[in-house]
């Protein structure tokens, strides 16, 4: 049998060669720099120059990019518009996390030796030897790189293999934080079950499909099925399953179990970047397997897609009016904005490939800053120090009086995840809605629309908490604000980014009109 | 034999594994019914790839081998430390979270 060596491109992945690579160095670095001190600025430096590097890389790439796209590896991997500037947007939030990740509020938001069991001696060793988790930048890295071989992926079984080099890392990095260990733990241990469940779902319908249709690449499944005689019962049942792998990433409902939990307990700055960046690469991922693998089965899995949008909405909104942890709520409002996106995806029209890099674009920023803010917000400790964040409601109230910025920043990210005008997540919610309507699923709009109605019920009700309520008598010694500069630059840049693509859309969303068209390969 | 069976034993051991995570209230058992669901998704790969008379599923199921390990190094490295916080590893016994 002749074997012969697939000739790879390595110039279009050189982005994702980057990250990974950097992600690579950063356990060297472990190994080698002895000092934690040193060494998290190392990794920090190392991070922040690997991101800006690669985010370099795909603008060249974008601009030197004529015609459609690359295809990489005879068919495994499509290097496009719509996978560059999912690139950009996944790398764009990966370089605010990174912030996060360092910012120090609170003694810092990982604990400083992962093995140790919470409240035992070795925990405060450590604590008294000044260790430091630098880890989670390489871990972080090794996340960022597997969402970008996410969105570019065109086969199904190496989409597994990406889809896996991002989860791992993002199970790990959940069960790391420095207060509240046993929530983190406890979240980390439900939100690696419910993944591993969902991939291992996802991996069956592979397997099923591949058997339907001899190929597992996306585009050779588009055409397999179009030849297909009639629907095939291995073939739905395989789509069906590949597509609810990915609800599960995205967190609709009835696969959204592991969202709040994982919300909760993970540390915020892990949560601000697992809320934005799984939702977009399992988005991209969707885009790509339902525009060209699925699109011959637009009218059988439609069923599906309006089903969960639908209880995402509802269910999503319905919860969250009821959460008194804030980040709870956000949580359930990240499950109802699944089903916003999921709205995009009614009829696969054209239009859904430049709203849906907005939405989650928008939805992404206001997510990150929003945590960035409950980072912010924190407990006294007994010993008058800082303590944990203060995360039920009432403990946020008169915010507005004690920190202006703050509460602001705050009140705008909600105003964005209610899609006020003049916010991006306005703008965000009009061009999905528009991309369903196009597709003639004006009835799944109007739900659309009602639930947001009422979810702008509890996002008001907190913005009114922080501007119009007074803290009660004595309340306000026992909540600190933290004034950490990394963390600070994070809100304040996420804000003005959520203003500025609410106000002036036009020269990002025609960015991504530009890379509204899916490279169909012809692989082999 | 008809290779067709082996799909049909590939469902049954994946619907054993989902089972078990749904119903077993044990962390390492209920890890053990994701493994046993990849398992079957292998299984299913390579009884198709022999239905077809091409390697290509032969080829997919060392990927996932290779993917199951590194899940499996993550996975009891969570429950481990979740076992040395609190002497347990029930899935149900840690409710601090409201699920």
């Amino acid at each position: 049998m002749s074997f012969t060596t697939p000739t790879i491109d390595w110039a279009a992945f050189a982005p994702i060669i980057i990250v990974l690579g950097a992600g690579a160095a950063g356990i060297l670095v472990e190994a080698f720099v002895k000092t934690p001190a040193t060494r998290r600025t190392v990794q920090l430096a190392l991070s922040l120059a690997a991101l800006v590097a690669s985010l370099g890389v795909i603008i060249a790439q974008w601009a030197a990019l004529d015609g459609a796209g690359t295809v990489v590896m005879s068919g495994m991997a499509t290097v496009d518009r719509q996978a560059l500037a999912w690139m950009a947007i996944l790398l764009v939030f990966g370089l605010l996390s990174m912030l996060l990740f360092a910012s120090r509020d609170g003694g810092g938001a990982f604990t400083e030796l992962g093995a140790t069991a919470p409240g035992s001696v070795e925990e405060k060793l450590a604590r008294r030897a000044g260790l430091q988790l630098t880890e989670v930048y390489p871990l972080a890295l090794f996340a960022v790189g597997g969402m970008m071989l996410f969105t570019c992926v065109t086969d199904l079984v190496f989409l597994f293999v990406a889809l896996e080099v991002f989860s791992l890392p993002l199970y790990l990095l959940v069960a790391l934080a420095r207060r509240r260990r046993y929530l983190s733990h406890e979240a980390a241990l439900k939100y690696f079950i419910l993944g591993a469940f969902s991939s291992a779902i996802y991996l069956f319908g592979v397997a099923l499909v591949y058997g339907a249709t001899t190929v597992t690449d996306v585009n050779m499944i588009g055409t397999a099925i179009v030849n297909l005689a009639d629907a095939d019962p291995l073939l739905l049942a395989g789509a069906v399953m590949i597509i609810v792998g990915f609800m599960f990433k995205i967190g609709a409902v009835p696969f959204h179990s592991w969202v709040p939990d994982a919300y909760q307990g993970a540390p915020t700055a892990v949560t601000a970047f697992m809320g934005a960046a799984t939702k977009a690469a399992a988005t991209a991922a969707l885009v790509r397997v339902m525009f060209v693998a699925f699109a011959p089965l637009e009218w059988e899995l439609s069923w599906l897609v309006w089903a969960v949008a639908i209880a995402s909405m509802v269910y999503g909104t319905v919860v969250a009016l009821v959460q008194t942890d804030i980040k709870r709520m956000l949580a359930y409002s990240g499950v109802a904005h699944a089903g916003f996106i999921l709205v995009a995806f009614a009829g696969l029209e054209g239009e859904a490939l430049t709203a849906l890099p907005f939405y989650l674009l928008a939805y992404g920023l206001a997510t990150i800053g929003a945590f960035a803010v409950v980072s912010q917000v924190r407990e006294r400790a007994e010993d008058g120090g800082v303590g944990a964040e203060a995360v039920r409601l009432g403990q946020w109230a008169g915010l507005g009086k004690r920190s202006p910025l703050l509460a602001g920043s705050m009140a705008l990210f909600l105003l964005s995840f209610a899609g006020i005008p003049m916010t991006a997540g306005f703008i965000g919610k009009f061009e999905a809605f528009s991309a369903a309507i196009a597709g003639g699923a004006w009835p799944l709009v109007l739900i659309a629309v009602l639930a947001s109605a009422v979810a702008a019920f509890f996002y008001v009700r907190l913005i009114v908490l922080m501007f119009f309520t007074d803290a009660p008598e004595g309340a306000e010694e026992t909540i600190a604000i933290e004034d950490g500069a990394l963390t600070r630059v994070v809100i304040y840049v996420t804000a003005a980014a959520v203003l500025v693509l609410g106000i002036l859309p036009s020269g990002v969303l025609n960015l991504f009109a530009d890379a509204s068209v899916l490279l169909v390969s012809v692989g082999g | 034999m008809n290779p067709m069976n082996y799909v049909i034993l590939a469902a049954i051991l994946f619907s054993i594994g989902a089972a078990a995570v749904l119903l077993r209230r044990n962390a390492i058992v209920a890890f053990m019914g994701v493994e046993l669901m990849l398992n079957a998704a292998n299984l299913a790969l390579v009884a198709f790839s022999r239905i077809h008379g091409e390697l290509d599923g032969q080829i997919m199921a060392f990927f996932v081998m290779v993917v199951a390990a590194a899940e499996v190094v993550v996975g009891l490295a969570i429950i481990i430390a979740v076992f040395r916080a609190r002497q347990t590893i029930s899935l149900d016994e840690p409710a601090e979270l409201k699920g």
